[in-house]
């Protein structure tokens, strides 16, 4: 039994006056996939915001594989093993391709997993080594969306955070992210799964935690939640 | 024909000047979202540096090198003193950019008098360069020469070096940056005082078409701002591109039309914060 990839207790957050986050508290086990669930301004980027800390936030713990990283910066962060692929995904428009997924990379310290390389990356997606000298802002949608996953992997990340991966997508690049995050989860990543596809989060997560207006409404496991589509009409509202 | 030529040139000649500086000030713009309203100062006081070197007795080129050296020390006072301590405040940032320029101007006539001063060209570039009937000065060829050369430079660092997809990926979206692990406040001092060593040696370069005298400043920066909003905030491209417009408009403009001269310049500002507020090359809205 290792130590927990991520322990979040008491965690608030605010924009101005605003209290957006109400003491969340919930933790990640290493290897695991937690799903972050919740309706439309639910709070679910804030959390994500709050963890990699492009939002000020105060938490009792902030914990990342027993470091605490409570009021670090942004890159500091990122340095200590923390990959983002944030919602809207984000890409650097200006540079290319091969631009994006070696501006930030960098090899992991305390490497359990081999690392991603280029090569990796443009064997698991031929589309970006054919576009790689292409600007990143030419790029159709789904394209960036796996840009922006490589761009995160790339960073070799201990615990990787997705904010909306399959947002606006087809359902053909859909089940291409679905499949990566599988891949990913099958290969020992710590994983923060916000989704607004019920479905694809449940199929993928181990853990569940369903915001709602900035509490928290529900822990549990996906198993217990996906067979219960009545608490999850409940709490979500949909499927 | 002659006209066309030489204010052509003569166009290129301060478009270049104009690049030199205002290079340097879309760097700072795009990436550090600050509006450095002492950058015209930084200028003046190289030029003024600059002046006080060559009457010290040093050639014209350590002169710039002087210059150019002086004000990045300055910048990097600034920014790691002054500017730092007021991340996330822009508007204070800015407020504070104009204070200084105000204090370095006051300084500039305290210490070099409010006279003109030309600067000694350096006289292996005197004279004219003639083709047929025309005749144009060598010493502007060579700044046109400077500002390409600086150009194509800041191009490679930018496009072709990692440090340069750095500085974009910071003036593309600093909090992305930032949260990929990019350390983007490695990354400010040194745009900010290669901006302002750019400012410094420029301004030293400037003086024997310009001359020195108080004023230069506020003269200038305007034009390095109409050349930023024109091309684009961090924008290199734009930042040449708007540079050459602005000195075309600028050198036929005070040929044909002197009494319009400095409200023409505007106009290229005003059509494109209204037909395309990102400028021509850029990505931020004003
Ligand atoms: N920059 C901001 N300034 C002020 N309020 C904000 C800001 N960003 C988000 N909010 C507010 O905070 C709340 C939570 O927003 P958040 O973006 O975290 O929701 P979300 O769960 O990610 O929603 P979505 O599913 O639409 O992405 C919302 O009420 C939103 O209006
Ligand atoms: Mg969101």
């Amino acid at each position: 039994m290792g130590t927990d990839a991520l322990v979040i207790s008491g965690l608030n957050a605010f924009y101005g006056e605003s209290h957006v986050l109400h003491d969340l508290s919930f933790t990640v086990k290493q290897g695991q996939v937690l799903g972050l669930l919740g309706r439309n301004g639910a709070g679910k980027t804030t959390c994500i915001s709050a963890i990699i800390g492009l939002v000020r936030a105060n938490a009792t713990h902030l914990e990342l594989f027993g470091q605490s990283i409570a009021g670090l910066s942004p890159e500091a962060i990122s340095l200590k093993g923390v990959g983002l692929v944030p919602q809207g995904r984000r890409i650097f428009p200006s540079l290319t391709v091969y631009e994006n997924l070696t501006v930030a990379a960098r090899r992991n310290r305390s490497a359990q997993r081999a690392d991603w390389t280029l090569d990796d990356v443009y064997t698991a997606f031929p589309r970006l080594a054919e576009r790689q000298r292409q600007l990143a802002g030419s790029l159709s949608g789904g394209e960036q969306q796996m840009l922006a996953i490589c761009r995160a992997l790339m960073t070799n990340p201990q615990l990787i955070l997705f904010d909306e991966p399959s947002e606006g997508l087809a359902p053909q690049i859909v089940a291409e992210v679905a499949a990566v995050l599988k891949r990913l989860r099958d290969s020992g990543l710590s994983i923060i799964l916000v989704e607004q596809n019920i479905k694809l989060a449940l199929e993928i997560a181990d853990e569940v935690v369903v915001l709602n207006t900035g509490y928290i409404a529900h822990t549990g496991a996906a198993s217990s939640l996906r067979a219960d589509s009545q608490r999850i009409e409940q709490l979500l509202g949909v499927y | 024909m002659n006209f066309w030529v030489i204010q052509g040139l003569n166009g290129l000649a301060f478009g270049s000047l104009l690049f030199i500086l205002a290079s340097g000030f879309s760097l700072i713009f795009g990436l550090m979202r600050i509006v450095n309203l002492s950058h015209g100062a930084y200028f003046m006081l190289g030029a003024y540096v600059g002046l006080s070197a060559i009457d010290a007795g040093v050639s014209f080129w350590v002169a710039i090198l002087i210059g150019g050296l002086a004000i990045s020390v300055l910048g990097a006072i600034i920014e790691r003193f002054i500017l730092r301590r007021l991340s996330g405040q822009p508007l204070a940032q800015v407020l504070v950019t104009l204070g200084i320029a105000f204090i370095i101007a006051d300084a500039c006539v305290w210490i070099w008098t409010g006279d003109p001063r030309p600067v000694p060209m350096p006289r292996e570039l005197a004279g004219a360069f003639r083709v047929q009937q025309l005749a144009f000065p060598i010493y502007r060829l060579f700044v046109i020469g400077v500002a390409f050369t600086l150009a194509a430079t800041l191009w490679f660092l930018l496009e072709r070096s990692r440090l340069g997809a750095m500085i974009r990926a910071g003036v593309d979206d600093l909090s992305m940056a930032r949260a990929m692990g990019i350390r983007t406040s490695l990354l400010f001092p040194v745009v900010f005082c290669l901006g302002s060593a750019l400012a410094g040696a420029g301004g030293v370069l400037a003086g024997p078409i310009l001359s020195v005298y108080p004023g230069l400043d506020t003269d200038m920066l305007p034009l390095a701002l109409v050349v930023v909003i024109l091309g684009g905030i961090g924008s290199l491209l734009g930042a040449f591109i708007g540079s050459l417009i602005i000195g075309f408009i600028y050198s036929y403009g005070q040929a044909l039309f002197p009494d319009l001269a400095y409200v023409i310049l505007f106009l290229p500002m005003v059509l494109v914060l209204t037909l395309r507020p990102t400028g021509l090359f850029g990505r931020q809205a004003i």
